[in-house]
């Protein structure tokens, strides 16, 4: 175990980095959700990072429950996607301002 | 030779997740998320997580992201012309979180003390790692688990009425 867990932090860091900027830009809703995932893999990066690290199985728990949480949002995000895409034929993010004041 | 594989993991890491945001094409992106989840599962196995590689492949590879292409081919969506216009937030929240990672490679070795004799994961444990996993999820997290079930079953439910036609507002629509 010689690399040093700062490491771990700073790629996780720059993986979460990567899907801020990729929600914040795209307008595509189906790479918006990609983009989720890439968060919730970054933090699941740092969770196992320091369980390794601390000892401690706990964190690898945790990175399963945020899978289960993954899942379940992907599952009603793409239904929501397909439900949105039926009644607007687009799935690009600026046509949907509904609930926009 | 450890640090090595790491910055491989890494690097590919880092570059698919770029492409995963850059890419036009959104098959294309999901492919390359498909690289990014095998590398992150090469990254658990050398911190000795290899339960959590395993169910990053099947559960991430295989289900979720199928599920995404599986949407994108039924959407049958065309190529992004252009970016949003909310590049200067980007910018900023961007520049915010890069100080932040600055800062903690600036900051030098964290000091991280192991929490004591109690980790599962302590050296010269004869137990694996599935199987100290379980024991933790089954017996302290037992309650969160079954919530993490109702979570499964209300996303289930929920996936089920808002893709289906006709069960809600067949009328109002």
């Amino acid at each position: 175990m010689t690399v040093p867990i700062t490491h771990y932090m700073i790629l996780s860091g720059l993986v979460f980095l990567i899907g801020v900027v990729g929600v914040l830009i795209r307008r595509n809703i189906i790479i918006i959700l990609l983009s989720i995932e890439l968060m919730l893999n970054a933090t699941n990066i740092n969770f196992v990072a320091f369980s390794s690290y601390l000892g401690n199985v706990a964190g690898q728990v945790f990175v399963f429950f945020a899978l289960t949480v993954a899942a379940a949002e992907v599952a009603v995000g793409l239904a929501i996607i397909i439900a949105l895409y039926r009644h607007h034929s687009s799935i690009n993010v600026d046509d949907f301002q509904l609930l926009k004041w | 030779m450890a640090s090595l594989i790491f910055f491989y993991f890494a690097g590919v890491i880092i570059v698919t997740a770029t492409l995963v945001v850059a890419l036009r094409n959104p098959v294309f992106s999901a492919l390359s998320l498909l690289v990014m989840f095998f590398h992150v599962a090469g990254l658990y196995v050398t911190l000795h997580a290899e339960f959590l590689a395993a169910i990053q492949i099947i559960v991430y590879a295989g289900a979720i992201l199928v599920l995404y292409l599986f949407v994108v081919m039924l959407l049958n969506v065309k190529r992004e012309d252009q970016y949003h216009r909310q590049g200067p937030v980007a910018v900023f929240l961007g520049l915010t979180l890069l100080a932040e990672v600055a800062l903690v490679a600036l900051s030098g070795e964290v000091p991280v003390a192991p929490l004591g004799p109690q980790g599962p994961l302590a050296a010269g444990s004869a137990v694996g790692n599935t199987e100290s996993i379980g024991e933790v999820l089954y017996t302290t997290y037992l309650f969160p688990f079954e919530v993490a079930s109702l979570i499964l079953l209300v996303a289930m439910v929920g996936a089920v009425i808002l893709s289906k036609k006709g069960i809600l507002g067949s009328k109002s629509s």
